[in-house]
């Protein structure tokens, strides 16, 4: 079980540098869905782990909750693109105004 | 008797009535005319509660209860003391008053009935929360009350309205957190006295209803005698705090002059007739009922706090130039008279300032709106600009103005002097120094309403002022049945002593017997 | 018990009430009938009042005490009281003054105010006022007594500020009510004291308790009613009110200011007569005040040229008599509520006297603008001669048949007091002699100091006629009530005293007291009628000029009362701003500056938002992982 264990960590680890280290909208979110798909992973680990089928169970839910989130999220990101001609998130302060 | 659930349908008739000004449309072109039948439809309610009130017995009457939220022991719980019966008369009476003094006062029919729902709104609130017999639920209420009245004075008011607004806010809502904390652990300590009768039926009761006012003082049983003092003094100052803010007395008062100053007069009215009346009520019906030995502890240095109240708002309202805020420094000189009576303990004293509740109420009311016709007038608020000499130029309102003065300051021949007379008097018996200085608020009051009737009234007529209207018929029935009022209630006053008779002389007995105390009960 | 004549006597309140409350309500629909209105109200109070007082005379001395329940007022709990009348010999004495010269002030003021085109608001008012000094003196309880009491007040505050155009006639008028509720307060606190003591507010149980009170609640009641008193009747120290309140319409004056009201604080003196019967010091309290008010009134109204405030300051001395009587027990008592009566004829007499020459003079009051009107005014002449006369205490007329018994009561007594208070009064009526001749000759006597384009004249009969009944009430009043026995009459009401002989024999005060009085006149003749009496006040030494200033009575009170209480009002609005408000907005400015400190953590980059949210996230695992192992 270790090496799923293991390399859902490493997923994680990923996503999260994605997320702090990237500008681009684009990336970030897809940074989102790394750290989600490694949760994922976690969960049908210790699913499996245990004989427990609640872990496989959550894991539907967070794709389903995953695949409306990138829906909207892309849509966001295309208005934001609209208005501001770029995706980047460092433009000025957004979440200050 | 439980054929008209009364108190539930005089709750729930003001809700229904300001949703339906908000939500349909055909009524929102006739917001006034419609929310001034509604009010009426409510005022009728209100007496044929009365009829019911008078039929039943005890002293909480036309009681009605339902579980809440069982798990906490919180639960719908209404009924109607003698005060709280008074003091929804007065609501009912003055939110139609309020409605018709403003009725010219928005400039869009939009605008009218989104503050006719306001303040039928804040009437729903203002009912239940006299007919609450249920702390967790009076809370909620006593927070509710809020959001009207910060639309009310944030949205409609004059000038400075918003910061008046949110600094009403914030001071109602530090005074509600600290109640908050009050609720929490009342609930702690009923929980631990509901467990101590774990052998007895009380349990199933304890559980669910924690909160019951009747069931926390249920004779024999109440859950505070065998507290430990320090939890029921903490307890009862988290609520005296958060009344004292709403009532205010000095020094937590500085939010009224604003509010008032900012708020249109028929908010005025209500916030101060009803609305903080919400807090001497609650010290009557919960601090001394729920904690009698913590009232008989903290009274000694509550009583100087009222005292200075009553010469503090006297003199300021002597200072002040700005005829709204007088007339709420002299409101807080009254919340002064009104909380020595409570907490003097005879029942002279007490049935004083419940009475004083109501005539207040009624005399400051009818000063705000007369200032708010004067204002209305002449364009300003200060004292000094108005006037001089319009008597000449608008007797009537010259009459007026100087009949309702007369009541603030307790003239004999109006309700207020009852009242007064009988807070000074009755707290004389077990109080006489504070009450002897309390008495110069008498001479206090005399000095800041005729100075402001000499300012503005008296002196030779200016000429660019002669064509100055006087009151016209709408506003004399705004201001007439309040004069009437209390002139019937200076003469006649057994209707409503009656009511209020057997609270004060079952408070006072709870308080001053052995039953009430914890030292006697051998903790 | 059915309906008895005494019961009818609520009718005697409500007549002036209702009619008061329909002249203002009516508004300017009534200007046409509103005076006729307004006269008939207490005429028909005085038919009523009369009935009564007949009726009151057929009982037996001992049950001419009624007292008539008239319905539940207030029910506290602690203490219940009805509102009730009490219809006995002292009241009932009242009722008759204040509605017999109410009345004839009333006819006097239809041609007095009928150029004002606000006459109906002035009866309205002028019937309010009946009606309330008819409560109090009707009143079976201190509280009740309030009522009228506060609406007296409130009658002669709107009264004195009729002419509220002018301000300084609002300012007199606000500071007679001011005044008045310095006083109330003492009356206030002395009904706190009863209901501690006796539990009980009407004169039934109180005054028949009085004899059970301990000696300091006696005294602390005594002197806290004596407040009142001085308050209502402008007794020293609160007497500055009285002179400027001769703002009002001059029939205001002979009625509120003369005959009535100010003497309200006599009567609450002598009602609560069993109470100063069970102290010592607070009778002597009384008296005391008395005596210096009567001295006081006197000698400013030696050096007052406006003719009504002459007046204004006989009131004040001859109710200093009232007082001083009021203050020596049962047999002063008799002869204040004597002289009480006596006075209400003759002052309000002279008052309309000095109406009627108001009008003739084009509303001057400046008597060293006068002299020599008894040519053009004979009726006025002759009927403020009398009214003179009256004052003066010459035999037969009114005052020396109650002024120079309350003198030899003066000297009756032990110790130093007769022989000072005694002095007192005696010295006062030859001040009052002084005075009022100067008043008398400087009017109507020597030569005329008019402007010549003064035309005075006669004034209407309904103006003269009521002053040639009041003249006559000022020959043959006090004689009458001699002769009937008044003091014999009153004994239900005030008690029983025995005779005791003063430290002079009365002959000897009597005489001495003339002497003194024919001096003064006498003195008065060759100063104002004899010599040519200056147009302007002579320039004067510092004490004339204190007295022309009422000892500088203003001035004091500026700076006992007014200047250190706009002190305290502007210090404490100053704190109500600065430190109540400044601490809560003190809170305020600290909450924003925490939270401009802590701001700066959110700088609104999306990126370090989620940095801090990962390392806090590693934190808590970190001290989860540490807590677990």
């Amino acid at each position: 079980m270790i090496p799923y264990v293991a390399l859902s960590a490493l997923l994680f680890v990923i996503g999260a540098t994605t997320v702090l280290l990237r500008r681009n909208v684009i990336i970030v979110l897809l940074g989102i869905e790394l750290m989600l798909n490694a949760a994922n992973l976690a969960f049908v680990t210790f699913a499996r782990l245990h004989g427990d089928v609640t872990g496989q169970v959550i894991a539907f839910f967070t794709m389903v909750v995953a695949a409306a989130e990138v829906v909207v999220g892309l849509a966001i990101v295309v208005a934001i693109f609209r208005s501001r001609r770029s995706v980047s998130v460092d433009g000025e302060n957004a979440m200050r105004h | 008797m439980l054929s008209i659930p009364w108190l539930t349908l005089l709750i729930v008739w003001p809700c229904v009535a300001a949703l339906s000004l908000w939500l349909i449309p055909a009524l929102r072109h006739q917001g006034r005319q419609t929310a001034i039948a509604w009010s009426l439809v409510e005022l009728v309610l209100a007496i044929g509660t009365t009829v019911a009130w008078c039929s039943d017995t005890g002293n909480v009457r036309l009681a009605f209860r339902a579980d809440w939220i069982p798990q906490f022991g919180v639960s719908y719980a209404v009924g109607l003391t003698g005060t709280g019966l008074v003091m929804v008369l007065l609501s009912t009476v003055l939110v139609p008053i309020v409605l018709l003094a403003a009725w010219n006062e928005q400039k869009t029919p939009r605008r009218s009935t989104h503050y006719a729902a306001l303040v039928l709104a804040l009437e729903a609130f203002m009912v239940a929360v006299f007919c609450a017999r249920d702390v967790f639920f009076f809370y909620v209420l006593f927070e509710a009350m809020l959001i009207p009245v910060y639309f009310l004075i944030g949205s409609f008011g004059g000038e400075g309205r918003k910061k008046a607004a949110l600094k009403f806010l914030i001071y109602s809502l530090v005074g509600g957190l600290v109640m908050l904390a009050g609720v929490i652990g009342l609930w702690s300590q009923a929980r631990v006295r509901a467990s101590l009768f774990a052998d007895s039926a009380l349990v199933g009761l304890g559980s669910t209803r924690v909160f019951s006012l009747d069931w926390l003082t249920a004779g024999g049983v109440a859950v505070i005698p065998t507290m430990n003092p320090t939890p029921e003094r903490l307890i009862f100052l988290s609520f005296f705090i958060a009344f004292a803010i709403k009532a205010p007395l000095f020094p937590l008062h500085t939010w009224l002059p604003d509010a008032a100053h900012a708020a249109r007069p028929g908010t005025s009215v209500l916030l101060v007739g009803v609305l903080d009346k919400v807090g001497t009520f609650g010290m009557m019906a919960l601090c001394l009922e729920l904690f009698p030995g913590a009232a008989r502890w903290a009274a000694p240095v509550i009583i100087p706090f009222a005292v200075v109240s009553v010469l503090w708002g006297g003199i300021m309202a002597i200072a002040e130039k700005d005829i709204l805020r007088m007339i709420a420094y002299t409101s807080i000189s009254h919340f002064g008279f009104i909380v020595l009576g409570i907490f003097a303990f005879t029942s002279t004293a007490h049935i004083g300032a419940s009475f004083y509740m109501v005539n207040h109420g009624l005399s400051t009311g009818a000063l705000f709106l007369a200032a708010g016709f004067l204002i209305q007038r002449r364009g300003t608020g200060e004292i000094d600009a108005m006037g001089p000499g319009l008597q000449r130029t608008v007797p009537v309102l010259a009459g007026t103005f100087l009949a309702v003065g007369l009541s603030a300051i307790a003239l004999p021949g109006f309700s207020t002097f009852i009242s007064e007379f009988n807070v000074i008097a009755g707290s004389f018996a077990t109080r006489p120094w504070e009450a002897g200085i309390a008495a110069l608020g008498v001479v206090l009051a005399a000095l800041y309403i005729l100075l402001a009737y000499q300012k503005i009234f008296t002196g030779p007529p200016r000429e660019d002022l002669a064509g100055t209207r006087d009151l016209s018929g709408r506003e004399r029935w705004v201001i007439g049945p309040l004069i009437a009022a209390m002139l019937a209630l200076g003469f006649f006053p057994a209707p409503a002593l009656n009511a209020l008779r057997p609270d004060a002389v079952a408070t006072v007995e709870h308080i001053q017997g052995p039953a009430g105390s914890w030292e006697g009960s051998g903790q | 018990m059915g309906v008895t004549p005494e019961s009818l006597m609520g009718l005697v309140i409500v007549l002036p009430l209702a009619s008061a409350a329909l002249l203002l309500l009516a508004g300017r629909a009534a200007d046409r009938w509103g005076h006729l209105l307004g006269v008939f109200a207490p005429a028909a109070s005085l038919l009523v009042a009369l009935v009564g007082l007949v009726s009151v005379l057929g009982r037996d001395a001992a049950d001419r005490v009624i007292d008539v329940h008239l319905f539940d007022w207030i029910d506290t709990g602690g203490f219940s009281l009805a509102a009730g009348l009490r219809v006995d010999p002292l009241s009932l004495s009242f009722v008759a003054l204040v509605t017999f010269v109410g009345t004839l002030i009333h006819v006097y003021s239809v041609a007095y105010m009928a150029k004002d085109p606000d006459r109906r608001r002035f009866f309205a008012y002028l019937n309010l006022f009946v009606a309330a000094m008819l409560l109090l003196v009707l009143a079976d309880s201190y509280l009740l007594l309030f009522v009228g009491w506060e609406g007296v007040g409130l009658a002669s505050y709107l009264l004195i500020g009729f002419w509220n155009d002018r301000p300084d006639y609002a300012l007199a008028a606000k500071k007679a009510f001011i005044a008045n509720r310095i006083g109330d307060v003492g009356l206030i606190l002395a009904m706190a004291f009863m209901l501690k003591q006796t539990g009980g507010l009407t004169f039934a149980e109180v005054l028949g308790k009085a004899p059970d009170l301990s000696e300091s609640w006696a005294l602390g009641i005594g002197l806290a009613l004596l407040l009142a008193a001085c308050g209502k009747s402008a007794q020293f120290p609160l007497q500055s009110w009285l002179g400027d309140a001769m703002a009002g319409p001059t029939p205001v004056s002979a009625l509120i200011h003369a005959a009535t009201m100010v003497t309200a604080g006599v009567y609450l003196i002598v009602r609560s007569g069993p109470l100063y019967a069970a102290t010592e010091g607070a009778r002597l309290a009384v008296a005391i005040v008395g005596a210096i008010t009567l001295l006081f009134g006197a000698i400013v109204g030696s050096a007052k040229d406006d003719m009504k405030k002459v007046l204004a300051a006989s009131t004040m001395s001859q109710i200093g008599y009232m007082m001083l009587a009021a203050g020596l027990g049962p047999i002063g008592a008799a002869f204040a509520i004597l002289h009480l009566l006596t006075h209400g004829f003759f002052k309000a007499g002279l008052f309309l006297g000095a109406g009627s020459v108001m009008h003739a003079m084009n509303d001057g009051v400046n008597i060293r603008r006068m002299g020599g009107l008894a040519g053009v005014m004979k009726v006025t002449w002759a009927t403020f001669m009398m009214g003179w006369l009256a004052i003066l205490g010459i035999p037969p007329f009114a005052g020396f048949w109650s002024k120079d018994k309350i003198i030899e009561t003066a000297f009756i007594g032990e110790g130093w007091q007769p022989w000072v208070l005694g002095t007192i009064a005696l010295l006062g009526a030859g001040i009052t002699a002084f005075y009022m001749s100067r008043l008398f000759f400087s009017v109507f006597h020597g030569k005329a100091r008019w402007d010549a384009d003064l035309h005075p004249h006669e004034s209407s009969r309904l103006m003269t006629w009521p002053m040639a009944v009041l003249a006559l009430g000022s020959v043959c009043l006090g004689w009458v009530l001699a002769l009937v026995g008044f003091t014999t009459w009153l004994e239900p009401s005030i008690g029983h005293a025995e005779e005791a002989a003063p430290v002079l024999a009365a002959p000897i005060i009597t005489a001495a007291t003339l002497l003194l009085v024919v001096a003064g006149a006498a003195a008065a003749w060759r100063l104002f009628a004899v010599r040519e009496v200056a147009v302007l006040p002579p320039a004067a030494g510092p004490v004339v000029r204190a007295v022309r200033a009422d000892f500088h009575q203003d001035s004091v009170n500026d700076l006992v009362l007014v200047k250190p209480g706009q002190a305290l009002a502007t210090g404490v609005a100053l704190t109500d701003t600065y430190a109540v408000d400044g601490a809560v907005r003190g809170v305020g400015w600290l909450t924003i500056g925490v939270g401009r400190v802590v701001r700066l953590a959110h700088n609104g980059n999306v990126r370090s938002y989620a940095a801090i949210m990962t390392v806090g996230v590693m934190v808590l695992v970190a001290i989860v992982f540490a807590g677990g192992l």
